[in-house]
């Protein structure tokens, strides 16, 4: 006898399976960004006021740092519209397969670009253009259209989604921050997959298409190269994938071991502190070059950006990996773990960071969000800047929200994510029998450097 | 099935292209005039059309800054033209003919700058009224040319001193209004030196009457309107205390240099920093003709703009009389 519980697990699982609210969702989106675009290039271009800054920036982006992320890992990827074209050119088709071959050149991403580097040169370069791009309503809006193009671009040349794996750098940011969302993608039996002859879910089938990211779900283990597109769950023959409820931040207990990924949490963690000084800290010149796109202080404000993500902070946390390794107890314990020999455990150590920059983010977003949200309202209503009242808004004053809150708010994330990032660290240096005082310490530099910028 | 895929794919075309092409033709079917500071192109559209004797309704925007909108030579009062958000107004001409309209903040250094005209069409041929030369033509005054004072005072010239002694006086001094607006102080001190009937009266005691002589060229009214003229479109560039140390001083002459200019231009044109109105040297060899006709046409190749097509002129006349404020300690004149 069926639970109630199962029956609406089930009845929820069906409807996922189900392309039609996807494609629906998919094309609303489609259609904000067509809006958000013209709204951002022909609208005022006073960004508190335009829509593509107002709503995008302050409101999309705090709800995907402080709800969407968090509670669904990358949901937002399952929908955005970014690739979408893209996908409906190569497949031939919006809805179900039409048992064409994919169109395009359908070539091979280059194996040397395989991995997550391309992904964090395209943040770092956002990241250096960040002061311009989140208060202009027109290079947002060419930054959208030029993803938008890239994207599609890339689909017509290589095959999948190669601009979402290896290119999109919010899909690096979200990807990064969605192995501590408490859902996953995962197959319920690996034995049925091993079984499997015809593995449908990576070539496809007449129920859906092979996996755009590239993936073969049997190995999944961590969220962050899933883009919950759900075609696996519409072509597996053995109803084997799930999605299911998890630990939170369950990615996290295996360490991860690549470079690229590693450099990806320490660009997002310096992003995060860069980005809170130049737009909330009360230093003008740091603003004035960040802004100065090609003067000499934005070519200064540049190389300490680059310095400190590429240098400083990764430099540090080799050496704190090292300490690590030379802090260890015995000469016996030197033997037997093989750990406190050999090269500096920088990737694994880098696994903390994702909850800390996370902590990071959302208490930047809290300040962005709760201090101009008020523009967002005004923004719905007079989305151009045209003097229209949609929806009765148009005149709401800038207002902070819960201004007393903060403050505090910022801290108990700020101090809840060191602590959460403090246990992933004791959990990553147990398991590699190395001790945790020096990560923990290297992360408390940062979290007292951003409580700060903050208060 | 095919049926199915071809009604989603013009499901999504019409949704993404009505999403992209409503706001753009919201966009193209609402004009607005744009304010963006000088440096950034001023007013788009710079110039408007209208037709005498209908209003004409203007939306206005700001691309960056506050700045207000006004047309000249008109009592309406300024509208601020807020960031993002959109005013308007409605003007309206008896007259065909081109107005000009301004910015009424102090928006950037190059505000001054920020004009635009109007365009207004009429059906009927407009009265037009001879309009006679400005005196400096007349005079014959070369804008240009320094006119340095021939004397000037060793103290400040008190007007309450001067009323005092003009009241003393056996014969009344005369200064007729064609005479004022004719001489420089200087000149008319230099008139009196040289006449017998005051050689009893020391240099400063002259000094003294001329300024009691120039303060009663204008009433209470019209010097406290002047007041407020100068304070909304003089004070950026020659300082509240008329000094020349406005806040955009330092700006017009970086302006200057930019351009290639040097810091105090050529002897033709005067220096490019705003003219400082407590220097007696110059102050006081300049005649109301002079500084009216500055004031009407502008500085050539400084910062200096001309307001006669936004001051009437009455009140460039006003405007003229109220600078020797700064040279003389005066009290309204009643």
């Amino acid at each position: 006898m069926k639970t109630r519980s199962m029956v609406l697990r089930t009845r929820g699982m069906n409807l996922l399976k189900k392309r039609g609210w996807q494609v629906a969702l998919s094309t609303v989106m489609l259609a904000g960004l067509a809006f958000t675009a013209v709204a951002g290039w022909v609208g005022t271009p006073i960004g508190s006021r335009n829509f593509a800054i107002a709503f995008v920036w302050i409101g999309w982006f705090a709800a995907l740092i402080i709800l969407l992320i968090p509670i669904f890992g990358r949901g937002w990827c399952s929908i955005c519209p970014i690739p979408m074209v893209g996908d409906w050119v190569q497949r031939g088709a919006v809805l179900e397969p039409q048992g064409r071959p994919p169109r395009g050149l359908g070539l091979r991403v280059p194996s040397l670009l395989r991995n997550m580097w391309t992904q964090n040169a395209a943040f770092a370069l956002l990241a250096l253009f960040s002061a311009s791009i989140l208060t202009s309503p027109r290079i947002t809006a060419a930054a959208l259209v030029g993803m938008f193009v890239l994207a599609t671009g890339l689909s017509l040349v290589f095959e999948n989604r190669a601009f979402c794996r290896y290119v999109c750098p919010m899909g690096g940011f979200i990807g990064l921050y969605s192995q501590v969302a408490p859902i996953e993608l995962r197959v319920a039996a690996r034995e049925k997959c091993t079984a499997c002859q015809t593995k449908d879910c990576y070539n496809g089938s007449a129920s859906g298409y092979g996996c755009p990211w590239g993936v073969f779900p049997t190995s999944l283990t961590r969220n962050n190269y899933c883009g919950l597109c759900l075609e696996c769950l519409r072509t597996c023959p053995n109803d084997n994938l799930a999605i299911r409820v998890r630990p939170v931040a369950a990615d996290l207990y295996v360490p991860s071991t690549r470079s690229d990924e590693a450099f990806k949490s320490l660009i997002m963690l310096g992003s995060a502190m860069v980005y809170a000084a130049v737009l909330l800290g009360p230093w003008t010149a740091f603003k004035f070059a960040a802004f100065g796109i090609g003067s000499l202080a934005w070519l200064v404000n540049a190389a300490v950006f680059l310095v400190l993500v590429l240098g400083l902070l990764p430099g540090s946390l080799w050496l704190v990996g090292r300490l690590s390794q030379r802090l260890t107890p015995s000469a016996e314990g030197t033997q037997a773990n093989p750990s406190a020999r050999g090269r500096s455990p920088f990737a694994a150590f880098a696994t903390p960071l994702v909850p800390l920059g996370l902590a990071f983010w959302a208490a930047f977003s809290l300040t962005f969000f709760l201090t101009n949200g008020s523009y967002v309202l005004s923004s719905i209503s007079d989305p151009l800047g045209l003097g229209w009242n949609l929806i009765g808004t148009a005149g709401v004053g800038w207002q902070p929200i819960l201004a007393g809150a903060i403050a505090p708010l910022q801290t108990a994330v700020l101090v809840g994510g060191f602590i959460w990032a403090a246990g992933v660290a004791r959990r990553v240096t147990e398991r590699l029998q190395l001790p945790s005082l020096p990560l923990i310490g290297f992360l408390f530099l940062p979290t007292v450097v951003m409580l700060w910028l903050l208060l | 099935m095919r049926l199915r895929e071809h009604a989603a794919r013009l499901a999504i075309l019409i949704v993404v292209a009505a999403a992209a092409l409503i706001p753009l033709a919201a966009w193209l079917r609402t004009p607005l005039v744009h304010a963006r500071m000088a440096e950034s192109g001023g007013w788009g559209p710079d110039v408007l059309h209208a037709r005498a004797g209908v209003p004409l309704l203007v939306r206005l925007t700001s691309d960056d800054v506050v700045h207000g909108f006004a047309v000249g030579q008109s009592d309406a009062p300024p509208v601020d033209v807020l960031p993002g958000k959109v005013s308007q107004t409605w003007v309206e001409f008896d007259q065909p003919g081109t107005y000009t309209f301004y910015c009424t903040r102090w928006c950037g250094p190059n505000h001054w700058r920020m004009r635009g005209v109007i365009e207004v069409e009429g059906s009927e041929t407009a009265h037009a009224v001879p309009a006679s030369p400005p005196l400096f033509q007349v005079l014959g005054i070369d804008l240009d040319l320094p006119h340095p004072a021939a004397a000037t005072p060793s103290a400040h010239p008190d007007a309450q001193r001067g009323r005092a002694l003009a009241g003393r006086l056996e014969k009344p001094i005369d200064l007729n209004l064609d005479e004022y607006r004719a001489q420089s102080p200087a000149a008319v001190w230099q008139k009196w030196r040289t006449d017998r009937g005051l050689a009893g009266l020391s240099d400063q005691d002259l000094w003294d009457l001329v300024a009691y002589t120039y303060a009663s060229q204008i009433n209470t009214a019209d010097r406290s309107e002047a007041a407020q003229l100068y304070a909304a479109n003089c004070a950026a560039c020659h300082g509240q205390r008329g000094d020349g140390q406005g806040v955009f001083a330092d700006a017009l002459t970086q302006n200057n240099l930019d351009m290639g200019g040097t810091s105090d231009m050529s002897p033709a044109t005067g220096p490019v920093r705003p003219v400082d109105f407590t220097d007696p040297a110059s102050m006081l060899g300049a005649s109301p003709a002079l500084l009216h006709g500055k004031i009407l046409r502008g500085g050539m190749g400084t910062g200096m703009p001309m307001w006669g097509a936004i001051l009437t002129d009455p009140q460039i006349w006003n405007l003229a009389a109220f600078l020797y404020t700064f040279q003389f300690d005066e009290e309204p004149v009643s």
